[in-house]
């Protein structure tokens, strides 16, 4: 039994039920995507002094406080079909984000980034550097000291950024309609559903329901990274 | 063993240290920021000198002029940290296998059970690492740095955080290790009882440079009377016979050629030697032996010398009849107002002796 087939159960319908599992599969690929590079700039901003310390972090906190109809505005200008970049992508990787939900998982990856790695680099600057250095003198190179004792110390911070990543990807709106639209099927996640739905006569009780749905997820993804936030403490007092 | 010749800046902070040292257990001892910790840092390679080299037990660990910076999971020295820093998301028995996990398999020369054994760790084993209380962790953090088989243990202040008994304990454990795995040690401390019972050698630091270095016993007193509060730290050890337990007032009797020492404690089996520490400020001198004191600890020796310039306080430096050596401290005014001088006899009147728990031998 797939979801589809449950789905009018749950009086959703074909259009409905392809949004839900588009925005899922739009918000995993995202925090699949993004999680790797989030611990590692996260690590390099808690633990590494370079030039470029603060325009880097400037960088990343950028979408939080732009309007994110610029930010999906300036991923079309970077990396729509016909831009230098694009091109590129789409020739030598068949990579092509203009207008495809690899483009709505992009634009959801780039808005929760900052929302993402704020736990982690927490959790990375809450451990003792000394530990590291215990590590090191055990005979551990960094790369080992980093997956032996570093990364599993800052584990509870990085399962928190993952879910508030995922939990901002799946409501991420207008970044997304602004560089990938409103494609049914294609690019039409939870939020761009309910915006169609709104734009509709008689299509409220539609956008309720999807509207509850989104809130249900979002709501759940909260109480998770509560429990494992306090999970983690406990493990950090000795228990 | 060990050689080292470094400098290093950092801010106002200069280091500029040069020493070879061939002890058993060498001491660095000296006041909070003078340099001691980032000298075992140094060796430890957690920090990087701007100029020198260092060298243990022939292998050169780092030498600025031909660019050689042995990185610090390469040198296999051992360190032992004041609170341990046991990896506290793993349990115990991983902890201690760390270290050993990267140790390549042909240098594994320190048994696994031997050090369970010695450090009596097996029954903590399963037991997180942060359920563990103060001592169980250093000794938990002793194994682990063992288990590398270092080329040798660096301790920073491994029993500044520990009660009394615990210290007695981790200091017995550190000789065993010292005797059992004939490991060199390097003892990072600010406490004088541990310098004068652990170390062969101590080497004292104050603001970056290396004030004196030579017999704990002897270095010590030198060092600390520039040091404020430094007088508190001026231990002498004395050996003594053990004679009677008083069981009336819960005193043992100790016999030495100088005179009775009581030690306010029982001290079982009888004839052998036991050691007493004194601390230089419950020693107070006298020309003539007194007749009404409290004091029962009066011994007869002769001023060796006089440490004495411009600051308020000098230490007396008495050798004792029949061997053994006592440091007083006290006032210029006193040694002025009394006339003392090197050579004269003198009673020594002890107010509180010290047992040291130490195995008179027991690898000396």
């Amino acid at each position: 039994m797939t979801l589809s087939d449950i789905a009018p159960s749950l009086g959703f319908s074909p259009q409905e039920m392809t949004a839900i599992v588009l925005s899922l599969k739009v918000a995993g690929t995202a925090t699949v995507f993004s999680l790797p590079i989030a611990v590692f700039a996260a690590y390099a901003l808690a633990r590494w002094r370079f030039p470029g310390h603060t325009a880097l972090n400037a960088l990343i906190h950028l979408p939080l406080v732009m309007p994110p109809v610029v930010t999906g505005f300036a991923l079309l200008l970077l990396l729509g079909r016909k831009t230098p970049l694009g091109a590129f992508l789409a020739e030598y990787f068949g990579i092509v984000f203009a207008f495809r939900w690899t483009g709505a998982a992009l634009a959801a990856a780039v808005m929760s980034f900052p929302l993402m790695i704020r736990p982690i680099r927490l959790s990375f600057e809450s451990i003792d550097e000394r530990l590291a250095q215990a590590s090191r003198s055990l005979g551990a190179n960094p790369l080992w000291t980093f997956f032996l004792v570093t990364l599993p110390l800052a584990a509870p911070g990085v399962i928190v950024g993952a879910i508030l990543g995922f939990a901002k990807a799946l409501g991420e709106f207008g970044a997304t309609i602004t560089f990938v639209s409103n494609i049914p099927g294609e690019t039409q996640t939870i939020p761009s559903a309910i915006y169609s739905y709104t734009q509709t006569p008689d299509g409220d009780a539609d956008a309720l329901r999807l509207a509850a749905v989104s809130a249900a997820i979002a709501i759940g993804a909260l109480v998770v990274s509560e429990i494992l936030q306090k999970r983690a403490d406990a493990t950090r007092a000795g228990k | 063993m060990i050689g080292v010749d470094v400098k290093l800046r950092r801010g106002d902070f200069t280091l500029a240290a040069a020493f070879a040292s061939k002890a058993r257990i060498l001491a660095l001892h000296g006041p909070s920021g003078s340099g001691k910790t980032t000298l075992a840092h140094l060796v430890a390679g957690l920090a990087v000198p701007d100029e020198g080299h260092i060298a243990v037990n022939g292998a050169t660990l780092v030498d600025r002029a031909q660019r050689l910076f042995v990185p610090p999971e390469k040198r296999r020295i051992g360190l032992v940290f004041q609170d341990a820093l046991l990896f506290p998301h793993l349990d115990v028995k991983t902890n201690i296998l760390f270290g050993r996990f990267f140790t390549p398999k042909a240098e594994r020369r320190v048994p696994f059970e031997a050090v369970i054994e010695t450090l009596g760790v097996a029954h903590l084993l399963r037991r997180r690492a942060g359920a563990l209380s103060g001592g169980e962790r250093q000794r938990v953090g002793l194994a682990r740095a063992l288990l590398c088989s270092p080329r040798l243990l660096a301790m920073d202040e491994p029993m500044a955080s520990l009660d009394y008994d615990r210290r007695q304990e981790i200091m017995t454990l550190i000789e065993r290790l010292r005797d059992e795995f004939s490991i060199p040690i390097l003892l990072v401390s600010h406490a004088a009882d541990e310098i004068l019972r652990l170390a062969d050698e101590v080497i004292s630091l104050e603001k970056g440079r290396i004030v004196a270095k030579g017999l704990p016993s002897e270095t010590l007193a030198a060092a600390s009377r520039h040091i404020e509060g430094g007088r508190f730290s001026v231990v002498s050890a004395l050996e003594a016979h053990v004679g009677a337990y008083d069981t009336r007032y819960g005193v043992t009797r100790l016999a030495h050629p100088a005179g009775e020492i009581i030690v306010a404690a029982h001290v079982a089996n009888g004839d052998r030697q036991v050691r007493v520490l004194i601390n230089a400020t419950d020693v107070a001198l006298a020309y003539h032996k007194p007749e009404n004191t409290s004091i029962r600890t009066v011994l007869l020796g002769r001023i060796a010398a006089i440490d004495e310039d411009e600051s308020p306080l000098a230490f007396v430096r008495l050798e004792l009849e029949g061997g053994g050596k006592l440091v007083s401290a006290t006032t210029r005014l006193s040694v002025a107002e009394m006339n003392l001088s090197v050579g004269a006899q003198v009673y020594a009147l002890v107010k509180s002796v010290a047992l040291d728990e130490r195995e008179l031998g027991a690898g000396a």
